[in-house]
């Protein structure tokens, strides 16, 4: 056993290509979708019925749906339709549209349970639109939603191992690599395990400091 | 005060406001003026429009009928130059609303943000004025009322007399025409009542312009230059603090300071 992973360790060269890949795939795609649910949650609340309708509508699809779904719909059927886009950007694509409606909701929700005084000292204050959003409603609701965004950050990286099927080599992909190479599947699996559970341990470490400056910087 | 649309030098005129919610009448028709440096106190007991009254001056509720003035000019109400009027856009009055500072019951600082995050929020990013500047006002305010130890202090870790006179410090950095008092008092332990009426009593007696509904018959007494009773929406009698406490003209406002000796 001890000889396997001495197989694998020869090939971190893979593991660690997979590794990276996994890793600013996940970064960038789960900053792009929280930027974008920011919009997307200022529709959910939105006064204008319509708006809101077709926004929570397409929320509520997107939710719906597994992620492996979406992503074969986006690399097998967009090409149908005549867009033609490199497995990258599929999959990176995918990542974004299936996050964003969760965090889209996720803050929707931390929304409705932000005290209306809150706004309405915003409002007092000259505040209005955007600026009241950004300024006065945002902070508070990614302070008071942070644990459950961690949550989904942590989804998220394990919805992107089914990169691998549209041949993203992410850690999953490079990892059966390594084992159906030199067939030792237990010693890589565990190895890419590990991967995984750190960069997962890093968001809940990340999310538990949110909690504290909740407790500090949360309204009561 | 030469300004030929507002002859008398008033900062806040209301002519015949009314507002109801669904079948309710709130206010009824209420007329009120108050000149520059004046403490106006309105009294009434619960639930006869007084906060109503107040935030439909700012225009957090939108009256139904009747006008409100600032300076002569009409809020919510946008005259053209060519004497056509239309409703303000909610950046017009989200403009407007920045001459009013506000005081509400429940405080409402923003959490997010420290003591001198809250105080320098508004005239930073609303009112675009130079950060260094407004930061060196907040901390001039936060020294007056005796908080400059708790500038990067949050919200949280402040008792509520600490937190409301935050809020009057953030009201103050706005350097607001007219400042509207909400109950400031009535949700403070009473041990903590006095340090926030204190504060309010030297922006009194330095000539801030102020209108504050209370339940504070001492500070009405006190600190006002005129008082006004309110029941059922209504004003009933506006009067002098002398004469409102010690010779009221209606027997309803005979009846109601009773309870309090």
């Amino acid at each position: 056993m001890i000889a396997n992973f001495g197989i694998v360790l020869g090939e971190w060269r893979e593991l660690a290509t997979g590794f990276l890949n996994t890793i600013w795939l996940c970064a960038l795609s789960g900053v792009l979708s929280l930027v974008l649910a920011v919009f997307v949650s200022m529709l959910l609340v939105s006064r204008r019925r319509e708006a809101r309708r077709m926004a929570q509508g397409v929320v509520d699809v997107l939710r719906a749906i597994p992620f492996l779904m979406l992503l074969f719909i986006v690399y097998y059927c967009l090409p149908a339709v005549n867009v033609r886009l490199s497995s990258w950007t599929c999959g990176l694509f995918a990542l974004v549209v299936y996050n964003t409606a969760y965090f889209a909701e996720i803050l929707r929700g931390a929304w409705t349970h932000l005290p209306p005084e809150q706004e309405e000292a915003g409002r007092a204050y000259g505040y209005v639109g955007l600026g009241l959003y950004r300024r006065i409603i945002l902070p508070q609701i990614v302070i008071a939603a942070s644990p459950v965004l961690g949550n989904q950050m942590i989804t998220l990286v394990k919805n992107s191992a089914f990169l691998m099927v549209i041949t993203i080599p992410d850690l999953t992909f490079m990892a059966n690599q390594v084992q159906a190479i030199y067939f030792v599947p237990l010693e890589t699996m565990l190895v890419a395990v590990a991967l995984y559970w750190m960069i997962c341990s890093t968001i809940e470490w990340t999310v538990r400091r949110m909690d504290r400056v909740a407790l500090v910087r949360g309204h009561e | 005060m030469s300004d030929p649309r507002n002859p008398g030098g008033l900062v806040v005129e209301v002519r015949g406001l009314s507002k109801s919610f669904g079948r309710l009448r709130v206010l009824r028709g209420v007329n009120l003026k108050i000149a520059a440096g004046r403490t106006l106190c309105v009294l009434g007991p619960s639930g006869s429009g007084k906060s109503t009254l107040l935030r439909c001056i700012n225009f957090l509720e939108r009256p139904d009928e009747g006008a409100v003035f600032l300076r002569g000019e009409r809020v919510g109400v946008h005259c053209t130059a060519s004497g056509r009027e239309r409703a303000m856009t909610d950046r017009e009055l989200a403009r407007i609303r920045t001459r009013f500072g506000m005081v509400f019951q429940q405080f409402n600082l923003w959490p997010h943000l420290t003591v001198l995050g809250n105080v320098v929020e508004s005239p930073i990013h609303v009112q675009r004025r130079p950060r260094g500047e407004a930061v060196a006002e907040a901390e001039a305010l936060l020294d007056k009322i005796g908080l400059s130890d708790k500038r990067d202090a949050y919200p949280s870790r402040l008792s509520g007399g600490q937190r409301q006179r935050v809020a009057i410090a953030r009201a103050l950095a706005m350097k607001p025409e007219v400042l509207l008092f909400d109950e400031p008092t009535s949700s403070l332990d009473p041990e903590l009542v006095g340090e926030v009426l204190s504060v309010m009593r030297d922006l009194a007696r330095e000539g801030q312009t102020m209108i504050v509904v209370t339940h504070e018959m001492g500070f009405a007494r006190e600190a006002a230059d005129e008082v006004m009773f309110i029941d059922e929406g209504a004003v009933v009698e506006t009067a002098a603090p002398e004469r409102f406490f010690g010779n009221p003209e209606t027997p309803r406002v005979r009846q109601f300071l009773q309870r309090f000796t």
